[in-house]
């Protein structure tokens, strides 16, 4: 009997797809588990798996095409099996999203015609791609809009239980998209003047930009912000870093001035719990673990991959995380876990001489810290002018879970754990 | 109020209720002169004399009988089976008259009748004498079944069966006899069909009815200190009918379900109940059902061998790590 191969939610977020590239032809043998085609989700690009064996027959969707989520998109047939021609199944293409560009006076999309499909019945696809979860598991992740697919089952024989959910991030915050709409990305595909003539050129929404727009719009808006800002002494640290880097010689990473941030900032939010929170419509969820996002550019946006419990984690470790973490975001090819579930967010512009910008919070995170760049400046130290290396940071903080005390007093000690990064090993 | 034993409750409750309505007498073997076989029926031949505490010969089939006939005339039995082993014998007047007559009269002949004894296993009596009858009984539409595990329980429970005018099974329990607990003085009636929480808790609950309230109420005791696991203890009490939201909302709390009974597993008290948790409370669960029950042979008689085939407290712990997901 043939299956269906559905254009799965490959993120949590995810409403449609592209087809960036098939791995087997029609025709090809596959076997489940098998990479059928590469799919670019609004976050990352993620295999499509075949979740039967058989021959792949139909392939209704077009490198370049975008297709809503749930369309068939090919069938595997049974060795041998007829599949014979029916209705196209595919909506058609829309060309937001087929990544090509439109010029003012060229269209170069053009859209592949739809491929006949005759559906398999609905049961065979359902075995095919069952996920195993209990009665309630089911139906919490109903009520919550979690794709029980996306969660991984601690119950015998991986089901998915009741724990799992109540671990997972409830939907709106199984997004990342953080700190920066503001931020200029350095690889961002903004279109080259190319001298063709036209008077411009239309680049269409790439799936990330889109999800980029939808979250932001959904944060700055409807989240009461605000925002503190403080100036840090960076000497001792810069000394610290320089000392570690001398004794880490050449074991490979250096440590950075973003892992000592990050490292800072977990720790204070351990000495601050009111800041590690999320706001959640009926309540406020206080975290007990400390999950730090870490802004990361990457061609045509951003995205926050997560650091888990940095509290717990060494400098050494903080930065090797950090850096492989943000190599993987570059090549898009984070999974989705690893960009979810941060409970406080940290995104960096001291790189490109920023002295100071506000972040936008990535709900339903409650703070956000924007680093600026580390400056030498004349400043008055015990009565005497001095030249000291110096770095603002900015706090935004989500006026319904921290008040302006409350924020303020979390800044104070992550400025003196930087101003003295010492105290981080009390 | 009072701490009674669970054999004077039961005689508690025979005495208010002769003393209530002169139709009530009581019928058995050794319930007159010796006064019970386990001392239920202490004090009342004196107090009512022999015409309401009749002594029968070793004949369960005919006394039953003698008593579904005295209900047809209007007289409210409560019968006496020395144990429900011996009840086996009584069974064609218990199911294919009791139980038949108020349905075949179309209505015109209530049947207000009790058959009480202990049921189920006491201390190495070996495969005859050790079993328990509740899913037999429950079984047959007509029948009501009550199974009380505490001494107020037991008096609130056989003063509702011996008003209720329908045939009313009452087991009891060797081992409960000696039981003791606090029993509201005069007039406790306990509603046939209402469900108990012995113990209320967060994580799992323990379906249980009878000798089985005791071990869940320890396996609840042992998982709160060795685990942290917090178990609802439901007592049953009533087996026909079952309290269905009662056991469906404590699920719905819990979202995890250990079913613990004394008999056998196949086709027990503990499968109606599964099937009731399935079907009801279907999108509640967490986990799957799981149940505690005598293991599937005839009671051994070795002491050891006896210990280990009974649920106990150490087996409903581990089904409840089980469902709780904990090994």
């Amino acid at each position: 009997m043939a299956t269906n191969v559905y254009m799965e939610a490959l993120s949590p977020t995810m409403e449609e797809g592209r087809v960036v590239k098939w791995h087997k032809r029609d025709g090809d043998p596959v076997k489940t588990g098998e990479t059928l085609a590469e799919v670019e989700t609004d976050k990352a690009v993620m295999d499509l798996v075949a979740r039967a064996d058989g021959v792949l027959r139909q392939v209704a969707a077009a490198e370049g095409q975008t297709v809503a989520v749930g369309s068939v998109v090919a069938v595997i047939a049974a060795p041998g099996e007829a599949v014979g021609a029916g209705p196209a199944t595919v909506p058609p293409t829309t060309t937001s999203g087929s990544g090509k560009r439109e010029t003012g006076n060229v269209a170069t999309v053009t859209a592949p015609a739809p491929v006949a499909v005759v559906p398999a019945p609905a049961a065979a696809a359902a075995d095919a791609t069952r996920v195993k979860a209990s009665p309630l598991a089911r139906r919490m992740a109903k009520e919550a809009g979690v794709d029980l697919k996306l969660v991984a089952g601690s119950g015998p024989g991986g089901r998915v239980i009741k724990k799992d959910l109540e671990r997972a991030p409830s939907q709106g915050t199984l997004v990342a998209s953080p700190a920066g709409a503001a931020v200029p990305s350095p690889v961002s595909r903004v279109p080259f003047p190319e001298r063709s003539g036209a008077p411009y050129e239309d680049v269409p929404l790439t799936q990330i930009r889109k999800t980029i727009a939808k979250r932001l719009a959904a944060s700055l808006g409807p989240i009461p912000h605000f925002f503190l800002t403080t100036e840090v002494d960076m000497e001792r640290a810069s000394e610290a870093r320089d000392a570690l880097n001398k004794q880490l010689g050449d074991q490979g990473a250096k440590v950075s001035f973003n892992d000592i941030i990050i490292k800072a900032t977990a720790h204070a939010l351990t000495k601050h719990p009111a800041c590690n929170a999320w706001f959640q419509d009926d309540h406020i969820r206080y975290w007990h673990e400390v999950h730090i996002g870490v802004a990361v550019a990457v061609e045509d946006g951003l995205i926050t991959p997560v650091i888990r419990n940095a509290e717990l984690k060494s400098l050494a470790d903080i930065g090797r995380e950090a850096k492989e973490l943000a190599e993987r975001a570059r090549n898009r090819r984070l999974q989705p876990n690893e960009y979810t579930g941060a409970t406080f967010s940290v995104s960096n512009l001291g790189m490109f001489d920023i002295d100071q910008f506000t972040a936008v919070i990535n709900p339903p995170e409650a703070g956000i810290i924007a680093v600026g760049s580390i400056v030498q400046k004349a400043v008055v130290v015990d009565g005497q002018p001095a030249v000291r290396r110096r770095m603002r940071i900015t706090m935004s903080c989500d006026h319904r879970v921290i008040d302006g005390a409350t924020g303020a007093a979390f800044l104070r000690t992550l400025k003196q754990m930087l101003e003295n990064p010492l105290a981080m090993l009390l | 109020m009072a701490t009674l034993t669970y054999r004077d409750a039961l005689n508690q409750a025979l005495r208010e209720e002769m003393q209530r309505d002169p139709n009530v007498f009581l019928m058995g073997e050794e319930v007159g002169v010796y006064q019970g076989a386990y001392k239920v029926s202490r004090g009342l031949l004196e107090e009512f004399g022999p015409t309401r505490i009749v002594d029968t010969p070793i004949a369960e089939l005919g006394f039953a009988g003698i008593g579904v006939g005295a209900a047809m005339a209007g007289l409210r039995p409560v019968i006496e089976f020395m144990t429900w082993n011996f009840a086996v014998l009584a069974l064609d007047q218990i199911v294919n008259s009791a139980a038949k007559i108020l349905y075949e009269s179309g209505g015109q002949i209530p049947m207000p009748i009790v058959f009480r004894g202990p049921n189920g296993a006491a201390l190495q009596l070996a495969a005859q004498h050790s079993q328990a009858w509740d899913s037999w009984l429950s079984h047959i539409p007509g029948l009501k079944v009550v199974a009380p595990a505490t001494p107020a329980d037991a008096k609130g429970l056989l003063k509702s069966a011996i008003r209720d005018n329908n045939p009313v099974i009452v087991l009891e329990g060797e081992m409960l006899y000696n039981l003791k607990g606090e029993v509201p003085e005069g007039e406790h009636v306990v509603p046939i069909g209402r469900a108990d929480v012995k113990r209320p808790g967060r994580d799992v609950t323990f379906v249980c009815h009878s000798k089985t309230v005791a071990v869940a109420l320890k396996a609840a005791e042992q998982l709160a200190e060795r685990e942290g696991v917090s178990a609802e203890v439901l007592d049953l009490r009533s087996l026909r009918p079952l309290d269905e939201e009662a056991i469906v909302g404590s699920v719905a709390r819990t979202n995890r379900a250990v079913v613990i009974e004394e008999g056998w597993p196949h086709a027990g008290i503990g499968a109606q109940v599964v099937d009731i948790i399935q079907r009801e409370a279907f999108d509640q669960l967490d986990a799957p059902v799981l149940r505690v029950t005598q293991a599937d042979v005839p009671m051994p008689y070795n002491k050891q061998l006896e210990r280990l085939a009974k649920p106990s407290p150490d087996r409903v712990v581990a089904a409840a790590r089980r469902v709780l997901y904990l090994d």
